[in-house]
């Protein structure tokens, strides 16, 4: 380190710097949860139902209980009456929903529900038990279509519920009818929000510790939400909370799959407890794609009230939602977060939203990239270019028309929302200006005049992040951090909010170093444990850094505020008289008589020479309780052009122009923008999650679920507005799910455009080559 | 994703793993570069109890020229396949079709022999051993004989190679440059839903097709069409005979219907391309 602390280099902030994070994870030397080792380690292997709904008539357990290194078979009749059920932290009023135990008790609800499981000395032995265990069930029908489970008659997923319908929910803002009455057209349409699964690159899996002789229970996860699973965990095993440490070592991807508390999480504690033995358990990828949440799987019916120049007059949805079997963390919340968002960057007088959420026999749905804001923006996207269509309108200009100005902001919403501050209009100049749109609108003339199916896309959207206040969430949504100047003079700084593969070990230390005056690499940032990490509310809705990042700002000052009594002190001088900037404290009368953090440090702890009651110590922890969510948003264009012979969609031009507030660093913002992108080129080209009518997931591999690879990443032009948020002092929005959000639309747009010509007006995603070469082909077979 | 236990030897030589077929009949599985056995014994699909590694038999890898054929020796992998200057030069639609194969790994380890005998449905080699004409011989207990590729796919997963024998040489004939291979790849997988090598000389096609049907087929009708008047102005119509008579599959990846429809576009482009090398 060349540059003393005294003379740091400053301006990190807003730099594209490199994670330091990288170099661990590309040299594969970082620790995830399946490089865990443990004297005398136990392993766990599960075994899953082969049905969607079964009677379990009986379990054998004999054969694979005799299998040399077998230490234990455990069923539902063994554990459940043990342990609690599995929390849902946001019922509905009204709810109808099973009680989620750990195992299946007598029946099995969904094709990958746990019925029981091994612990054996080695995974080998574990798996191979699995196939001794004999399970006798009863089929019974499956309820596999959320439509039909609505229908009289129809199977029910829970028989002991009654029905199949989950709970009924409904948002309103402005006078609806009267809005309807006034239009002069009402557009309709009705879109389905495929289920998809994450598909998160490391699947789950736990380590579990029980330490007899401290009645102490460490359980290492691959989990986004450490804080949160130990709030969760400690009552389901009967451990106190305080005897309780949750780790969240390196996490290969999340995506709000690990945004959750699992039922493997509390069997594999219990194991350890039970058996007094450290127990490992790692899920498989056909595990994961049964048994880990699944995304979307929304099916609405819109109507727009528009009047004939394309002012937005009001919306109208009645949205049926997928649950799957069992309500996760956040199942019956998602539907509600697309409500909330329905009315996307416009200016509606009026919305209403019904949703109806109904139970199947499939895996429970939960929050997947965006978590109900995608399914919102892409519905309103799509309507406007709809709207546009209907009324022989250019779609720009009904946007432009229904956008509200930056004067507006904060600006309310028909649903009820205060959009932070915004400046769509700028967003989408920018946007227009680097997909040179004139220019693609000539080519687009000219690719149509030479028979060329060519489209242009665009989406200008909006979403919430930096959930939230504590008063819209289940527990609590605030953030903690700690900020410590320790006696050699290096900052560790602990965040509550559980990066995990995000960034935010770059960015915070950029933060901080800015703020300190030292170098970036004399600060370290933890997070993961909670033995580390005391309070925390982790990471989901892109929060961290608007939220996280404000806790150890706030830190930051109290140690600076702190360290002027101690630092006039030692300069001989009265603390009104010491200022601050950034790795210097100095005396304003003589500005020459200054003192830098690593003195204060080293005084600050040896405390031989401290001001009479200056507590020793150069610490500080903050919770911030954000006043508002945040409200990031942007514009994406897309140029396409569709091979009619295959119904194969080329995308020749992706510009995205995202506004995430003030950057900390430029390069996580574009490598958050691309992730999110490539999300998006999934769900609108080709991911599925199929189950057929018999409940079997017929999508469980990557044989027969496909997930984008490189070579399905066209060249992105990425750009940025920045409207700074008033919600926090960082004036940062947050931008992990806004490539998903603002892309997906805009993507679909452009390839409904390339068919507009042929008079397709709508097909739901994804918009695999063979149905659109089905549509392009029923299209010229009507014209004939 | 853990195989149950099964026992592992290596064959010295083509002989011994011949000797060892024979003595471990159905229980044993032959193990080339493993890129359809593993992964199946992985989800307990397949449960050999012995396997028998071939992988590092040099005798069977090569690829070298035999009395005017080309001889392949069913270890050589795609990327072989894909980087033979011999083949680029002599039968170019060989390395064609192998950088069409799964990514660079799987080309480094997959064989072309293993391919063959497991006779996926959705591989590429097998339009390629079609539209090539190739000829396959085959090693067994009672000593070796040839199989006409006309003859060489049997059924869905199945070759002709019977238990106890072991493919021994793939042998193709040189062909011009009027080559091509046109691919319709299954998104996840990246199988073919269809797949089409073309070889035209001597005024006439020859048109082997994956992906579709069950097994992998010559497009005969089409073929007839062109046959002995090749012109480019016949190609549109003798693609759309490309699935004629053939009982397509139909999945959550692709419909008959559209397999089918597949068929013919991609013979089409991949004659086409053919025609525009001579």
């Amino acid at each position: 380190m060349a540059k003393t602390k005294e003379a740091a280099p400053q301006g990190y902030v807003g730099r594209a710097i490199k994670r330091v994070e990288d170099p661990r994870l590309i040299k594969g030397i970082a620790t995830y949860v399946d490089d865990m080792t443990l004297p005398g380690l136990l392993h766990a292997a599960i075994l899953r139902s082969p049905h969607a709904h079964a009677k379990l008539k009986s379990i054998k357990t004999d054969a694979a209980k005799k299998l040399a290194g077998v230490v234990a078979v455990l069923t539902g009749a063994d554990v459940n009456d043990k342990l609690g059920t599995i929390p849902c932290a946001a019922p509905m009023p009204d709810q109808k929903s099973p009680a989620h135990t750990v195992l299946a008790g007598n029946r099995v609800y969904f094709v990958g529900h746990p019925v029981a499981v091994v612990v054996a000395k080695d995974k080998t032995i574990a798996r191979d038990a699995l196939d001794l265990i004999e399970v006798d069930y009863d089929a019974l029908p499956a309820v596999v279509d959320m439509e039909k489970a609505l229908e009289k008659g129809a199977a029910l997923a829970h028989p002991e519920l009654g029905t199949n319908q989950a709970y009924k929910w409904s948002l309103a803002g402005g006078d609806v009818d009267a809005e309807f009455k006034k239009a002069d057209k009402i557009v309709k349409a009705r879109m389905r929000h495929q289920r998809l699964i994450p598909m998160a690159m490391e699947p789950r899996g736990c380590v579990a510790l029980w330490h007899a002789g401290e009645g102490t229970l460490t359980l290492w996860t691959s989990t986004q939400v450490p804080h949160l699973v130990r709030t969760l965990l400690p009552g389901l095993v009967h451990v106190p909370e305080n005897k309780t440490r949750i780790v969240a070592p390196e996490v290969g991807g999340g995506f709000g799959s690990k945004l959750n508390l699992y039922a493997e999480e509390v069997l594999v504690s219990h194991l350890a407890i039970r058996l007094n033995a450290p127990v490992k358990w790692i899920e498989g990828r056909r595990e994961n794609a049964t048994s880990t949440i699944h995304g979307r799987d929304q099916i609405g019916d819109y109507e727009v009230a528009v009047k004939k120049d394309g002012t937005l007059l009001a919306i109208r949805s009645h949205t049926l939602a997928d649950m799957g079997a069992y309500l996760q963390l956040l199942t019956p919340a998602i539907p509600t977060l697309t409500g909330l968002m329905i009315t996307g960057c416009y200016k509606f007088k009026a919305m209403r939203m019904d949703v109806t959420a109904v139970h199947t026999n499939k895996m429970a749905t939960d929050a997947y990239r965006g978590a109900g804001r995608p399914e919102a923006i892409y519905a309103i996207e799509r309507l406007v270019d709809l709207v546009a269509d209907d009324l022989g309108l250019d779609p720009l200009d009904v946007r432009l028309k229904n956008l509200p100005k930056p004067s507006e902001f904060p600006f309310k919403t028909a649903t009820g929302l205060s959009y932070d501050s915004g400046n769509y209009q700028g967003a989408l100049k920018k946007c227009q200006e680097l997909a040179d749109y004139k220019g693609l609108l000539k080519q687009r003339d000219a690719a149509r005049k030479a028979g060329k199916l060519f489209g242009i896309g665009l989406s200008t959207y909006v979403e919430i992040c930096a959930l939230g206040p504590s008063k819209i969430m289940a527990a609590g949504g605030w953030e903690w951090g700690c900020v410590r100047i320790e006696i050699s003079g290096k900052v560790t700084v602990i965040t509550g909010a559980t990066p995990h593969g995000q960034g935010q070990e770059t960015s915070f230390a950029q933060i901080v170093a800015d703020r300190l005056g030292v170098p970036m690499e004399d600060v370290v940032v933890m997070r993961g444990d909670t033995a580390v990490a005391h309070f925390g509310r982790d990471t989901y809705g892109s929060r961290a850094t608007a939220i996280g990042g404000t806790a150890i700002v706030m830190s930051i000052d109290k140690i600076i505020a702190k360290t002027k009594i101690l630092a006039a002190a030692l300069l001989k001088t009265s603390p009104k008289n010491v200022e601050y900037k950034p790795g210097l404290f100095y005396d304003k009368k003589k500005p020459k008589n200054s003192i830098g953090w690593g003195k204060l440090a080293g005084e600050a702890y040896i405390a031989k020479n401290l001001p009479p009651n200056f507590e020793p110590g150069l610490e500080a922890s903050s919770f911030f309780e954000p006043p508002n969510c945040t409200f990031p948003f942007g514009t994406h264009i897309v140029a396409v052009e569709i091979d009619p012979d295959t119904g194969r969609t080329k995308i020749l031009k992706y510009v995205g122009v995202d506004d995430c507030g003030n950057q900390i660093n430029p390069l996580l913002v574009e490598g958050q923008v691309q992730g999110g992108i490539a999300h998006s080129l999934g769900q609108v080209f080709f991911e599925n999650c199929v189950y057929d009518e018999s409940g079997q997931l017929l999508t469980g591999e990557f044989m027969d679920y496909a997930i984008p690879r490189a070579g399905d990443i066209p060249d992105y032009v990425l750009g940025s507005t920045v409207t700074p948020s008033p919600s926090n002092p960082l004036g940062v929005k947050g931008i992990g799910e806004a490539g998903t959000i603002g892309s997906t639309p805009a993507l679909s747009n452009a390839v409904h455009d390339a068919l507009s010509p042929l008079g397709i007006r709508h097909l739901d995603v994804p918009l695999t080559p063979e149905k659109v070469w089905r549509a392009i082909r029923d299209a010229k077979g009507g014209k004939r | 994703m853990i195989p149950a236990a099964f026992d592992y030897v290596r064959a010295g030589s083509l002989d011994e793993a011949l000797k060892l077929l024979s003595k471990h009949g159905d229980d044993a599985k032959l193990l080339a570069g493993g890129h359809s056995l593993l992964p199946a014994m992985k989800l307990r699909l397949a449960q050999p109890k012995v396997l028998i590694d071939i992988g590092r038999l040099s005798e069977l890898n090569y690829i070298r020229e035999e009395g005017g054929k080309i001889a392949i020796g069913p270890l050589t992998t795609h990327f072989e396949i894909e980087s033979s200057s011999l083949l680029r030069d002599k039968c170019p639609l060989l390395p064609e079709v192998a950088g069409h194969i799964g990514d660079v790994q799987v080309r480094n380890r997959g064989t072309i022999g293993g391919s063959i005998v497991h006779a996926d449905p959705a591989a590429d080699w097998p339009a390629a051993i079609l539209a090539l004409d190739a000829e396959m011989e085959v090693a067994g207990p009672k000593g070796r004989r040839t199989i006409p590729a006309s003859s060489f796919f049997v059924d869905m997963l199945q070759s002709a190679v019977q238990p106890g024998e072991i493919l021994s040489a793939i042998r193709v004939l040189t062909t011009p440059k009027t080559v091509a291979y046109e691919k319709f790849a299954q998104k996840a997988s990246g199988f073919a839903i269809c797949g089409v090598a073309v070889v035209v000389e001597a005024g006439a096609a020859r048109i082997g097709i994956t992906g579709v049907s069950g097994k992998a087929y010559r497009a005969t009708a089409a073929e007839s069409t062109l046959r002995g008047k090749f012109s480019a102005s016949l190609i549109p119509g003798a693609s759309q005979k490309a699935a004629q008579g053939v009982d397509a599959l139909s999945d959550i990846h692709a419909s008959a219907e559209y397999r089918s429809h597949l068929a013919g576009v991609l013979t089409r482009r991949a004659l086409e391309r053919a025609l525009a090398r001579a």
